[in-house]
């Protein structure tokens, strides 16, 4: 799908003289140009936070991961409840997530009315649309109150034995930043998923469904080994989101730093949060530089999980899924 | 596809099962089919709920004032949000004046010219760009414009949302831009027309469409992005349009009058959310009636 203008050129190039080839280099050359000034500023953002990272990297080194505290009257940093907030949300927003938005996918693939395939499609594409910041209000002011007053409570009664759901009632919780963040990559998981399954080709399932198979067995050995690549491309694309999600997480995670427990209804920070919410109380010096170490860690958290989720869609031999959500 | 719905009449769910074996798997069918309705049910209920909430907390507050007044001191009633509202507007232009061109131009370079290692580098690059937190990007605008300048600024608001812009811009205008048949690009060389005006005359006009698209869609992003605003347009309780000073936005004056002690702060971010969401829903609609997308048919 290569565009043919180097052959039509060289065929053309006969007939013209010159200076008509001058306006063809200087267009060729802006193109360039810009193009060249977008790579330099991505170069320039991970230059950026790795020369002001420089500072707490040489302090601390690696205990900057495994140091409990992050503070500043005593000039010590350290993110490991960040890292762990954030892997503990992630985790809970994927185990949800995936089976909700896979199983959507399917429904709208091969069980859905063909009417209401489009418009149900095109409605939780817009959950996406949705900007982070409500989610974030919606959170703090609707859901993290009715989590306090009834959803906690009701979790402790019956599931109370698992270490999960013991402790305090905080409406602002772990728990409440992972139900928000299921809500918001179920719409990338269940796109991803859904223009996967529908590139598994027809007669695949035609000869499945030849051999007496029902609709479930057609999915199951037809559509599943064809499309696990891209599926499994579209969670890691998912999981990048959750992990860098900031807005929506900072205002209901509470921003306290709880001690690492496996305690879902306490308090915590995620990497994202920590920065949304200590940059504009950084001073310069150590507080600055660990701010931007958080988000340094942020960057190449979320550049390694895209590389890995584009490397698998690749994969499956069509370089764009995810249409406009991904 | 039509095969397949063919079929699935042919399959008699009446039939009496003739063994256990196939009342499993008919059982273990139905399941299925039970559990992936839930899950787009759940779906789907969880958007509509959001968007109900929010209309009916915020819909009793949207009046004149919200548009044409600024936000009153702490607790005082009345006031509006006109100052957020022309923010967001002046920062989303700055925005597209620096996103715009590079993402076209990089779509441009990806579709027309790029080919071998570089192209894939780049066109791996703007879709990795895609997936890095936004907040990212506003550290970068404030090392690169806030601190030498000694202020927040919405000109430094407008560099790091029209940095998320680009890779937007870009993949959506490459996209189109293939699109474009190679006749068309054949017929122009062999009336005379040079390569960029091709490109120009023809290949960009006959795309325009699709390309547009990309922008609004890329404006309808970033105009509910807060986070990177947090650390470069900062907040601003006054008019301004002096682009070297704080600036409010929108999305940043329901994040701080959401965590608002007072209930009338509150209610304006309510409000606030309902004007961000309506004009953000209305731009998909848009952009989905545009391209043809409630056509059946088509994908």
């Amino acid at each position: 799908m290569q565009q043919s203008f180097s052959r039509a050129r060289g065929r053309v190039r006969f007939f013209e003289g010159s200076s008509l080839r001058l306006s063809d280099t200087l267009f060729r050359g802006f193109t360039l140009l810009l193009v060249l000034f977008v790579v330099v500023i991505v170069a320039g953002v991970a230059w950026v936070l790795v020369s002001n990272a420089l500072p707490t990297i040489r302090q601390f080194g690696w205990s900057f991961l495994t140091n409990r505290a992050f503070d500043p009257v005593h000039n010590v940093y350290g993110v490991a409840p960040a890292i762990f907030g954030t892997l503990v949300t992630s985790a809970f927003a994927l185990l949800f997530a995936v089976p909700i938005g896979v199983g959507t996918a399917i429904y709208l693939v091969d069980f859905c009315p063909r009417p209401l395939q489009k418009p149900l499609a095109f409605l939780i594409e817009l959950l996406a649309a949705v900007p982070s910041v409500i989610y974030g209000l919606f959170g703090f002011l609707v859901l993290a109150p009715w989590l306090q007053s009834t959803g906690q409570p009701w979790l402790q009664r019956y599931l109370g034995f698992l270490p999960l759901f013991q402790g305090q009632f905080h409406g602002l919780s772990l728990l409440t930043a992972g139900i928000i963040l299921v809500i918001m990559i179920l719409p990338l998981i269940t796109s991803v998923s859904r223009e996967v399954i529908l590139t598994t080709p027809t007669a695949q399932r035609e000869a499945l469904l030849a051999l007496g198979a029902t609709r479930w067995e057609v999915i199951r050995h037809a559509v599943f080994p064809y499309a696990r690549v891209g599926i499994t491309g579209g969670t890691i694309l998912a999981l990048g989101r959750a992990l860098g999600e900031t807005m929506a997480v900072t205002m209901v995670v509470g921003n306290q730093a709880s001690p690492i427990s496996p305690h879902f209804f306490d308090t915590g920070y995620t990497l994202a949060s920590v920065i949304a919410n200590q940059f504009n109380e950084a001073t310069p010096g150590l507080f600055f530089s660990a701010v931007i170490e958080a988000g340094l860690l942020v960057f190449f958290i979320t550049l390694i999980t895209n590389i890995l989720a584009r490397i698998l869609i690749y994969r499956m031999g069509q370089g764009r899924v995810g249409g406009f959500v991904a | 596809m039509s095969a397949i719905v063919e079929k699935r009449s042919e399959i008699n769910p009446f039939q009496a099962p003739r063994n256990l074996h196939t009342l499993r798997r008919q059982v273990s069918n139905l399941l299925i089919v039970v559990l992936s309705l839930l899950a787009t049910i759940f779906a789907a209920a969880v958007l509509l709920y959001l968007l109900l909430y929010v209309l009916r907390a915020g819909l009793p507050y949207i009046n004149l004032d919200l548009f044409t007044q600024i936000p009153t001191p702490n607790g005082e009633p009345g006031g509006g949000l006109a100052n957020s509202i022309q923010g967001s507007l002046i920062i989303v232009g700055l925005a597209s004046l620096f996103g715009i061109p590079l993402g076209l131009f990089t779509g441009i370079y990806l579709s027309e010219f790029g080919r071998g290692a570089i192209a894939i580098g780049v066109r791996f690059l703007v879709e990795v760009l895609t997936g890095i937190p936004t907040i990212i990007f506003g550290l970068f605008a404030w090392i690169f414009i806030v601190e030498p300048q000694q202020t927040f600024s919405g000109l430094a608001g407008g560099v790091a949302l029209g940095i998320i812009m680009i890779p937007i811009v870009a993949r959506t205008s490459e996209e189109v831009l293939r699109l474009v048949p190679k006749e068309l690009r054949e017929a122009s060389l062999a009336l005379g027309a040079t390569e960029s005006r091709t490109i120009l005359r023809v290949v960009i006009p006959a795309a325009r469409n699709g390309i547009i698209t990309g922008i609004v869609l890329a404006m309808a992003r970033i105009a509910g992005e807060t986070a990177p605003l947090l650390m470069t347009a900062f907040g601003n309780p006054f008019f301004n349009t002096d682009i070297t000073q704080p600036m409010d936005a929108l999305p940043l004056r329901i994040f701080n009058f959401a965590e608002s002690p007072y209930q009338a702060q509150v209610n304006q971010a309510y409000a606030g959310s309902l004007v961000l969401i309506f004009l953000i829903l209305l731009t998909s609609f848009a952009i989905r009636w545009a391209t043809g997308g409630f056509k059946s048919g088509s994908r």
